[in-house]
């Protein structure tokens, strides 16, 4: 007789194991009841992002406008077919508002009269995809020191007028100086793909965080969601 | 079970020199691995599982490595999809999901089996040190039958533990090239020590396959050479040819 190597009982634990592993990956399976475990999981990450690691002080790293990537190259997504457009862009404002002391209405050549920032940075697309041009614009912050937000505005609420598309944003990353309210891309001014007339950019988050085709600007208190945050995606989305 | 017989150094398998008698002495049954190895085996295989099912869900939304518009970095799965069996989380937002929630409890793991071989001792019988070299050689010169005899060995054969030093490495290089793909900016240096971003995402992704690999020829090796182990690391207990201590 020879010893068994392993028992009948040690096989039934190995099959079990196995079981539930190719269980687990078999056809693409979403999660089912540890759906909840995993939004969970996705909260703690968004805190380690917004708490841990995030630095305002924290620039990303620029390029040389050398290096941008070919404008047909550099993908532009929007909800809408066909693109989204305004009837009449002479109309058009941002509205500025909310938990703010001094709501305001702000015209594209408002914005563009206020001290610009221009930079080359690379954009992170949550599909993996990276690309990198030249966006100029408002910094955010500077929008927020003439609205006065109160004490209680905690997040920003990014509406567009792009079906429902939207977006939260913590106050610090949209305080980061590097977060604008971008009216060109590659020197020129914005074309209807990357979000005319204004849309927010930022090279500290991830593209369906930099909201196009923007309405509103609204303080909440209340974390608000966002169109892919809503159907599962990270909400802070951060780089 | 009784205590640990002291002592079993038994002789490497090669025939008894005597006539076999009727009934062969059973090998003793010997303590192999303490329970925070076998859990962190296991827990760190069905998370590396997922991790890849999981990985191979968000390589889809994007399956090249390189800047927008080219060129691509070589990869033999370039603007290949994988199978649907092969991938966890039905769609990219639940790949992420998956992914950000198993990346910690595979970290934890590594971390809690790191912390028991410091304490233990028991990384001495596994780090591959340059003086396993020549060993190391020669245990390759019997699998290759080469040589006749199974050189002897400790715990673990200089193969192995170059085996075991390399892939918890690998382990360190996923989380390492992980955290730089996941915070480009706020991790900047880590991501530049990988060569960028989309360095970073290439080497993450060939990580993959190297585990792969490992774990073929693992299993492999586990039913040819020492069928006991895998029962040892199941329950702790032993009774195989091999020693279980240095």
């Amino acid at each position: 007789m020879t010893d068994p190597v392993f028992s009948r009982r040690d096989l039934l634990r190995l099959g079990l194991t196995a079981g539930a592993a190719s269980l687990a990956t078999a056809c693409g399976w979403q999660g089912g009841p540890l759906i909840p475990a995993l939004r969970g999981a996705a909260h703690l990450n968004d805190w380690v992002g917004e708490k841990v690691l995030f630095s305002r002080h924290r620039l990303a790293p620029q390029y040389p406008v050398s290096d941008r990537t070919p404008e047909k190259d550099f993908p532009a997504y929007s909800i809408s077919r066909p693109l989204p457009q305004i009837a009449d862009p002479a109309a058009w404002a941002l509205e500025v508002g909310g938990k703010v002391r001094k709501p305001m209405r702000l015209t594209l050549e408002m914005l563009q009269a206020m001290p610009r920032v221009t930079y080359t940075v690379k954009h992170h697309c949550v599909e993996g995809w990276s690309a990198i041009g030249t966006w100029t614009g408002v910094p955010v912050a500077s929008v927020v020191a003439m609205v006065e937000p109160t004490d209680e505005a905690k997040y920003l609420r990014f509406d567009t007028f792009d079906a429902n598309y939207y977006n939260g944003w913590d106050r610090e990353s949209a305080l980061h100086p590097q977060t604008i309210l971008a009216y060109a891309y590659n020197d020129r001014p914005l074309t209807p793909a990357h979000g005319a007339p204004l849309r927010l950019y930022s090279p500290v988050k991830l593209g369906y965080k930099l909201t196009k085709f923007l309405t509103r600007m609204t303080f909440t208190s209340e974390k608000p969601g966002g169109y892919w945050e809503d159907q599962g995606y990270p909400w802070l989305g951060g780089l | 079970m009784t205590a640990e017989p002291a002592a079993e150094q038994e002789p490497i398998p090669p025939e008894p020199i005597a006539p076999k008698p009727a009934t062969p002495p059973r090998r003793p049954l010997v303590k192999r691995h303490h329970w925070i190895v076998r859990v962190t085996h296991w827990a760190n295989a069905l998370l590396l599982l997922g991790m890849i099912g999981s990985g191979l869900q968000i390589y889809h939304a994007f399956t090249h490595f390189g800047l927008r518009g080219g060129p691509y970095f070589p990869n033999p799965w370039d603007g290949k999809y994988f199978p649907d069996w092969a991938r966890l989380g039905g769609w990219l937002a639940g790949g992420l999901s998956w992914h950000f929630a198993l990346a910690w409890p595979f970290v934890i793991t590594g971390l809690a089996y790191l912390i028991y071989l410091a304490v233990s001792g028991e990384w001495r019988l596994l780090l591959f040190r340059p003086s396993d070299v020549p060993r190391a050689i020669q245990m390759q010169l019997y699998y290759l039958r080469l040589r006749r005899e199974h050189p002897p060995q400790g715990k673990h054969n200089a193969l192995q533990k170059a085996a075991y030093t390399f892939i918890f490495l690998l382990g360190v290089i996923s989380a390492l090239s992980g955290f730089a793909v996941y915070k480009p900016v706020q991790l900047h240096w880590l991501t530049a020590l990988f060569g960028g971003y989309e360095l970073a995402r290439y080497w993450h992704f060939w990580a993959v396959w190297i585990f792969v690999a490992f774990t073929v020829v693992h299993v492999a090796l586990v039913f040819l050479v020492d069928p006991a182990s895998l029962r040892a690391m199941i329950t702790g207990w032993y009774r195989g040819r091999f020693p279980s201590h240095d």
